[in-house]
């Protein structure tokens, strides 16, 4: 393995150049899932319960099939029965039963908007019409929307078949799973504490918010294979899953990613992409499903919601010596929330001797959840983070002071896992803490600052790379993974780096699942890393066969050749050091083209902390909290491309900001979302924001040879508690439910001014 | 299933016809009866900003006019800004500011932005955040978005291209 980088002066990495996409981006012609059209092309929709929960008695499809212009209809009875089982897909482990029940159901709607039937037809208009004309005979059961009404005893049973470890076989449950971590003794450590404080917190199912909705053209050859153009974080993922769910081997379905107009891990699972292959089947031609937006909130999967009860105790000099957390998260209408994640992540950042936390994947009449940007993460750091600001407020010590005191470093024990390697907690804390923005001075009434720390774990996984030579002494790197933010830009660098080439002379390829070798999702924060790392190492060789060629010409040992800065020369005496475009032209005749390889499985990958700071004004008479200003530091490892690791970071915390005051699903007493646009979904605009001011924070990750570590995922976690903590800071109410939208923000306030008064009054 | 209707109109300064059912809107008839995918569809309510164009200069989410409404305007789309192989410098501001992730509201800005700087070349970071409220963004949080329209409004005299 390669050397670690620290104090090595990069030529190409660290350096921000335009990226090789962005003229097709920003003349429109770089083509996203949606833009392909196939000669023949027929259009999908599909039909969708209206029910958050109900009996699916039965589907009449003839009046539908009947309409002129419609070509096919498939509902669950065309799908292969998967058996129960756990499948690791994308970033979460998958049942695949349960991932074909959502595809389509199988008697049962489980949520507002699931799946029951798709049709093809000559036009989506038409498509839309045979909906209406598809006749279901619904049973409507009472539906079950929060975890509370979930873990009740005596709540409706959801998934009959469902049964979790603890409570045996023999019992029926909404709770899929119970996951439980602890360390040490958490009665000795709070009864050491000179403080405790414990709080309820509760948060909102909220949507990855991508602008591009799902979609997937897929096309059926009658010889049995199949091929998929879809926008996916992961091809690979896509053609395992469909190929599960279509009960086809693997290797008869090639996915062609097309460019995807974001996904922060909603798109690292399948809805539309075994339907768009089914429906061609059916009619022999290619068939385009996409979601219109409605469906995209009912129906794609939006990240939990649900409780945490957090409760952290201090001595009062300041060590945090205790905390215990118990989080119950929605799964929605099948198992799967990301609750394990957020039971790791929620102490993370600090080293606290006894600590026990508890976690509940708990099934309710919502979207099935998927993965969303630090999966868990967010809402766990809403509590503990705005927990560790009260404390640090009782200890009389500076909230940047108290974290860098009981911050996480290496040697630090996690809660999960191996003790950490050296990670950058306590420098992102530190540069909040020096920041200009930390620094200045806030005035105004009713405004206050706040800020957060924040962890995410980041993946390895497995990455395929191949750099090839060309004729005229550039090169092309091909990978399987996704540009999602500009990672394409960063092979480029990286290859470019390792063979001495100008950044414009390498072009970075996304290849098909059979062009490239298997490449897990971009997602997990993993690309730069992991893919970066195959990349390095495709280069790497490269360069080992140029020297090899080389030692050919110049009659030595290749151990003699060396390549420094894109030139090949050998320390023994007679000859002229040679370029790529010089050795090329004699390629032919050494052994032939050179490409260089590389396939790995990306381990010690570094984990990734973040920090961030806000100021903000709170109206006292509407509860409206206007963002004034914000800095995010994040530890990056090395920034391959700053830029857009600058990007990752802003991005993020707008998200983080958004959950923090505005975005939740809305549903009504039948389970019914009723606010499925984007007007009432209410994402941050521009008017919302000042610029977001950025400080990469460089510590070196151990063991890979740029240093870099994942910065996809982490900046959304801390800014709800940050938030949180600069609203506490303005008007002195603490709010304990996400978002802190206007109602919410001036009922605390409105409460407090009463609580205020009646005990002045009761003096 | 009603008639098309024969339409007649510019887009990006070419004058072109076309067939359409009334009851397409202009972005899909721009996606897929021409076949300019360039604007995008992100929520079909006008919310979002990914189909913006201009008709007559005025920035106008085309998922909500139209197709036959074109008849006799002027329309501009993302496929148009470029002259050739000259990028106008919003475009190129775009990209060296790297104010794009996954690109997918970037014709959209793009659009809005336009609009914009012919009518008030040199804003300020308020009113460009006022002119762009109605396009969303989900991968920059918008600080390099709004740096870029910034730039372009000190790189271009007061005659846009």
């Amino acid at each position: 393995m390669a050397a670690t980088t620290e104090g090595h002066q990069f030529r190409v990495i660290g350096t921000r150049p335009i990226r090789h996409d962005g003229v097709e981006k920003v003349t429109g012609a770089a083509r996203y899932g949606a833009d392909y059209a196939f000669p023949g092309m027929l259009f999908g929709r599909v039909l969708r319960s209206p029910h958050a929960h109900a009996i699916v008695k039965s589907i009449k499809t003839d009046k539908a099939l009947k309409l002129p212009g419609v070509k096919a209809i498939v509902t669950g009875a065309d799908l292969p029965e998967l058996p129960d089982r756990i499948e690791q897909g994308g970033e979460l482990p998958i049942n695949l039963h349960h991932l074909s029940c959502n595809i389509l159901a199988r008697g049962k709607a489980m949520y507002d908007g699931h799946a029951i039937a798709a049709v093809a037809a000559t036009s989506p208009h038409i498509a839309e019409e045979a909906l209406r004309l598809i006749e279901v005979d619904y049973e409507v059961l009472p539906p079950v929307m929060t975890v509370e009404d979930a873990m009740a005893p005596n709540a409706p049973i959801l998934l009959p078949a469902l049964r979790n470890k603890e409570d045996g076989p023999d019992k029926q449950t909404n709770v899929a799973a119970h996951i439980q971590f602890k360390r040490g003794d958490v009665k000795e450590g709070f009864a050491k504490a000179d403080y405790v404080i414990e709080h309820s917190f509760k948060s909102a199912m909220v949507h990855q918010g991508y602008i591009e909705p799902h979609n997937a053209v897929g096309i059926y050859n009658s010889d049995g294979h199949a091929t998929i153009y879809c926008s996916t974080q992961g091809s690979f993922v896509v053609r395992s899953l469909s190929a599960a769910v279509l009960g086809i081997p693997e290797g008869k379905i090639r996915v062609v990613p097309a460019e995807i107009g974001g996904g922060f891990g909603g798109k690292t699972t399948i809805y539309l992409e075994p339907l768009s292959v089914l429906l061609s089947q059916k009619t022999g031609h290619p068939v385009k499903l996409t979601m219109n937006r409605a469906e995209v909130l009912r129906a794609s999967g939006p990240t939990s919601g649900g409780t945490i009860r957090c409760k952290m105790g201090a001595t009062k000099d300041g060590k945090i010596v205790a905390a215990e957390a118990s989080l119950a998260y929605e799964a929605g209408g099948f198992p799967g929330s990301p609750v394990p994640m957020a039971a790791m992540c929620i102490l993370a950042p600090y080293d606290i001797p006894n600590i026990l936390v508890d976690a509940y994947d708990v099934v309710v009449n919502r979207p099935k959840t998927a993965a969303y940007r630090a999966p868990g993460a967010t809402n766990a750091a809403f509590a503990s983070e705005t927990i560790i600001n009260e404390l640090a407020e009782k200890c009389g010590i500076d909230q940047c002071e108290f974290r860098i005191m009981n911050g996480a470093h290496e040697g630090t024990p996690q809660t999960a896992g191996p003790p950490y390697k050296r990670i950058g907690m306590i420098e992102t804390v530190e540069a909040i803490k020096n920041s200009p923005h930390y620094k200045s001075k806030l005035t105004g009434k009713n405004r206050g600052r706040g800020m957060a720390s924040g962890f995410w774990f980041n993946i390895g996984f497995q990455s395929s790379a191949m750099v090839n030579i060309h004729n005229d002494g550039t090169a092309s790197v091909v990978t399987g993974s996704v540009d999602i933010g500009g990672s394409r830009a960063s092979m480029a660098i990286i290859t470019a780096e390792v063979l001495g080439l100008d950044v414009n002379d390498v072009r970075p390829l996304v290849a098909d699942t059979d062009s490239i070798g298997y490449t897990d999702v971009t997602g997990g924060s993993r690309t730069t890393v992991a893919t970066g790392l195959a990349v390095f190492e495709a280069a790497q060789d490269a360069v080992r066969q140029l020297k090899e060629r080389a030692a050919k010409l110049w009659e030595k040992k290749p151990e003699e050749v060396e390549f420094n800065n894109g030139l090949l020369s050998s320390k023994s005496n007679g000859v002229k050091p040679m370029s790529i475009k010089e050795i090329v032209p004699r390629l032919g005749r050494t052994g032939g083209p050179i490409t260089g390889r590389a396939t790995i499985n990306a381990r010690a990958v570094g984990p990734a902390f973040a920090s961030t700071c806000v100021d903000v004004e709170v109206d006292p008479e509407t509860g409206k909290v206007t963002i004034l200003r914000a800095t995010v530091a994040q530890d990056a490892g090395k920034a391959v491309h700053p830029s857009y690791v600058e990007g990752q970071m802003q991005g993020g915390t707008v998200q983080g900001i958004g959950w923090a005051l505005n975005e939740e699903y809305f549903y009504d007493a039948k389970g019914v979302l009723r606010n499925s646009g984007l007007l009432d979904y209410r994402m941050p605009t521009c008017l919302d924001l000042p610029m977001i001011e950025t400080c990469i924070v460089e510590v070196p990750a151990p063991g890979h040879p740029i240093g870099s570590r994942g910065v996809g995922e982490v900046s959304i976690v801390p800014p709800p508690a940050a938030v949180a903590n600069a609203i506490a800071n303005a008007v002195g109410v603490r709010m304990t439910e996400l978002p802190m939208s206007p109602g919410r923000v001036l009922k605390a306030i409105l409460h407090k001014e009463v609580s205020a008064q009646s005990s002045a009054a009761a003096d | 299933m009603d008639k098309k209707t024969v339409v007649e109109t510019t887009i990006n300064g070419e004058q072109m016809e076309f067939l359409c059912e009334p009851r397409q809107s202009l972005l899909e008839v721009l996606r897929d009866v021409l076949g300019m995918t360039g604007s995008k569809e992100g929520c079909l309510t006008g919310d979002c900003g990914a189909c913006t164009v201009l008709v007559d200069g005025r920035a106008v989410c085309s998922c909500l006019m139209l197709g036959v409404e074109a008849e006799g305007h002027k329309i501009e789309t993302v496929e148009g800004l470029a002259q050739g192989s000259k990028l106008h410098p919003l475009q190129q501001k775009f990209l060296e500011n790297a104010s794009l992730q996954c690109g997918i509201c970037t014709p959209g800005f793009l659009m809005s932005a336009k609009a914009l700087l012919d009518d008030n070349p040199h804003p300020s970071e308020a009113e460009i955040r006022y002119a762009l409220a109605g396009n969303l963004c989900r991968c920059t949080g918008y600080d390099k978005i709004v740096h870029a329209v910034l730039e372009a409004s000190k790189a271009s005299t007061s005659k846009a291209a």
